[in-house]
């Protein structure tokens, strides 16, 4: 496919910021300054001061004799690089590809866009149009190359969307500046008289690059396309993204439903075709007011089916605000992994954990509850009771050591151990009763001791003894004595009930 | 003479097919699925005879009241022990909680695999509730636990109109109840702890042994039974009384139907 690039220059870019913010700046010759070796220096103007005469880097005082009404602001560093990402976010509606080119200007690549608006004429009379309307100064071309596209837009006099095949005609007939050379190589060019491009383009290589440099040589191939150019996107693009551009901006719910069931419906499918199933996704909604609403889900295995991605978004489309309508929606799979046909069998039988309806059940809890409160517990290597286990990772984590049935332990444990008040006769033997929470528990037979040490490596402290005790009534408790009974200090606990 | 006789009685026993038959679908209507043909054996013993057609009702709802801390780690345990047949080795189940204090290492004595259930710990009841409607729909789970203090008529009729589609059993946990209501449960369950079943005349704790109380079910017979859990299944079954309590018979003559 032929590339289309489109570059748009900001003429005026921070001038027209601060005018935005102050409209009685507008019709004013109004400079920006910074202070540069004790002198402050112009480095922005804006039309009206352009007209006039005064250019950037001239020092405050002198253009301030030229025009006395000159208004001042001090520039605020950072703002150009801001000001460029936030457009260059903007301008996602007329391409995905969308990249910042510094000081003053925007690089998209439009390579099959310009159909949606109806041809290239009309598409950059849409962006031109729609920058216009938001304040800014712009001029906008379009060309094979981003070479041209970048002269044309700045240096062209009649035509800025160039036809297809037609970019090295273009060229011919814009300044050398058109290039985007060293400054040092155009004073040099214009000196030895060679104003135009066609002037020197016949020339052979090897004495231009002797003359020029390599740096030359390669502006010069990139222009006529004889080398690539790699543009860097504001946006990293996702290998798996639909867009929905809407007529009309989007303000209702049922609006929102529709587009997300249109984009699911488009991605799973090739989703589909590819073998691949999703894992998180996000779903993005452009306002009109230049916000960003979004929203993220995530699944347990891959999955394509629309269906269930859909009642996973359904949950949290009421937080997403339209405000003003939202006109393009954008559907990201940001983490997309094999997803091979199973055999599934054919009704009824389950396959425990690896059954899809279970994963599917497990993401619309996670949905609406959150995946921190969803745990599936393996077995750890340890001995102290709390640290045991261990939440696991997936739902298909392998075991990678069995679980332990030597050592009788209770069915519910304490998240903290109750102390207690307890009879003992002699050291190491069980106690004779216990008091819990005001009650008085007689023990008739008793198990033990089981000593669990300290993990030193992980945590300072005393060891425990367990004891399995049974009162009269047949309940079945597990105690532990904290510390060695000789130690004044030791402390008797319930930690936990057994069947 | 002799062929009027036949004729009778192959009008008679005509008749009792025919009563049995409708007996069954009466069942079915009332969501008891799986009395269907054959009777599923879940390892209760003698029990099971408690149940409609001798078989523990699977894709129903049942309802376990405990008091108080230590009646609620016996419950745990019988209910693990059910658990463990109904899963079989490939189930999954899920347990959903709001004050989950099941420690999963000691499942494994029940002859679960811990790894194989899903434990989803709450921070309301009534998220529980929701939880628990959602599991049971999904047929791909064996058994769903949710321990829940209360719960009313309308939504127990909800959990059980949810398992008559998905064939899922339901385990309700009443821990610690206040108001003891009419469900739409098949069967309430009461489990206390006995003294344990001690090994071979050995001093220390032995086997666990409870006392199965199956206080309502829902055209069967309720009882009274001891219980043992002895290397993994219930044993030593036997029956303490068929009557019931005077506080449970006078509670159930007032509620008529279940």
């Amino acid at each position: 496919m032929e590339r289309r690039f489109v570059s748009i220059w900001f003429r005026h870019l921070s001038t027209d910021w601060f005018s935005l913010h102050r409209p009685q700046l507008r019709n004013v010759p109004f400079v920006l300054r910074t202070p540069s070796h004790g002198r402050m220096i112009i480095t922005a103007t804006n039309q009206l001061a352009e007209t006039k005469g005064i250019n950037t880097g001239t020092v405050l005082a002198d253009a301030r004799a030229m025009i006395p009404e000159l208004q001042v602001m001090d520039d605020k560093p950072g703002l150009i690089e801001k000001l460029l990402k936030r457009l260059a976010e903007w301008c996602i509606r007329f391409t995905p590809v969308v990249a910042a080119d510094s000081p003053d200007g925007l690089l998209l690549d439009a390579t099959g866009c310009s159909h949606l608006w109806g041809g290239d004429a009309s598409y950059l009379k849409e962006i031109a149009k729609r920058l216009t309307s938001r304040g800014y100064d712009v001029r906008v071309a379009m060309a094979d190359t981003i070479g041209v596209a970048w002269g044309v837009a700045r240096y062209g006099k009649e035509r800025f969307d160039i036809a297809t095949g037609m970019h090295i005609e273009a060229l011919m007939n814009l300044p050398p500046e058109a290039l985007r050379l060293e400054a040092d190589t155009v004073e040099r060019l214009h000196k030895l008289g060679l104003h135009q491009v066609k002037q020197f383009i016949g020339m052979p290589r090897q004495s231009l690059r002797r003359r020029f440099g390599s740096h030359f040589i390669m502006r010069l191939d990139a222009a006529l396309g004889q080398e690539i150019e790699v543009l860097e996107p504001i946006q990293p693009i996702e290998p798996y993204q639909e867009r929905l551009q809407c007529l009309e901006p989007i303000v209702t719910a049922t609006g929102i439903e529709i587009a997300l069931r249109q984009l699911l419906e488009t991605l799973c499918l090739r989703l589909q075709q590819e073998q691949k199933g999703l894992r998180t996704a996000l779903f993005k909604g452009y306002r009109v007011d230049g916000k960003v609403e979004q929203i993220t889900i995530g699944t347990n295995r891959p999955s394509h089916s629309v269906n269930h991605l859909f009642k996973l978004f359904e949950n949290k489309i009421q937080t997403i605000e339209p405000a003003l309508g939202i006109e393009l929606f954008i559907l990201e799979a940001s983490k997309i992994e094999d997803h091979l046909p199973q055999q599934e069998k054919m009704w009824g039988e389950s396959n425990g954990l690896e059954d899809a309806r279970l994963s599917e059940l497990i993401d619309r809890l996670a949905s609406k509850v959150g995946m921190q409160s969803i745990h599936r517990y393996v077995p750890d290597e340890h001995y102290w009771p709390e640290r045991s286990f261990k939440q696991g990772l997936s739902l298909h984590e392998k075991l990678t050591t069995p679980w332990r049935t030597d050592k009788p332990r209770p069915l519910r444990l304490l998240p903290t151990p109750e102390a207690i008040e307890v009879t003992a006769p002699i050291p190491d033997y069980p106690p004779m009763l216990f008091r819990h929470q005001g009650k008085v528990h007689p023990i008739v037979k008793a198990d033990g001791p089981e000593r669990i040490e300290q993990e030193w490596w992980l945590q300072q402290g005393q060891h425990r003894d367990y004891y399995r005790v049974e009162d009269e009534e047949g309940n079945r408790y597990w105690l532990f004595r904290l510390g060695h009974y000789h130690d004044k200090t030791y402390q008797w606990f319930l930690h936990g009930y057994f069947a | 003479m002799l062929t009027l006789c036949k004729i009778i009685s192959v009008i008679v026993s005509k008749k009792v097919d025919v009563i049995s038959r409708l007996q069954m679908d009466i069942l079915r209507l009332q969501g008891l699925n799986s009395l269907s043909g054959k009777a599923v054996s879940i390892g209760l013993g003698e029990i099971e005879n408690a149940f409609p057609n001798a078989s523990f009702p699977l894709g129903a709802v049942h309802e376990f009241l405990s008091a108080h801390a230590e009646n609620i780690s016996s419950t745990n345990g019988f209910v693990a022990g059910l658990l463990s047949s109904l899963m079989g080795s490939q189930g999954a189940a899920l347990w959903i909680s709001s004050s989950r204090k099941v420690f999963p290492p000691a499942l494994k004595s029940f002859g679960i695999e811990p790894d194989r259930i899903i434990f989803v710990d709450l921070q309301k009841e009534k998220e529980v509730m929701w939880a628990m409607d959602e599991a049971l729909k999904c047929s791909a789970l064996s058994v769903v636990v949710g321990e829940m203090s209360e719960i009313s008529f309308t939504s127990s009729r909800r959990l059980q109109l949810a398992v008559e589609k998905s064939h899922v059993t339901g385990f309700i946990l009443r821990n610690q109840y206040r108001n003891l209501t009419t469900t739409a449960c098949v069967s309430r369950w009461k489990i206390t702890s006995l003294p344990s079943e001690s090994v071979d005349g050995l001093p220390g704790i032995g086997y666990p042994r409870w006392r199965v109380e199956l206080s309502r079910v829902r055209n069967g017979k309720p009882g009274v039974w001891e219980v043992a859990w002895i290397n993994g299944r219930f044993v030593h079954v036997s029956k303490l009384s068929s009557a019931l309590p005077i506080g449970d018979a006078l509670t159930m003559g007032q509620r008529k139907t279940g």
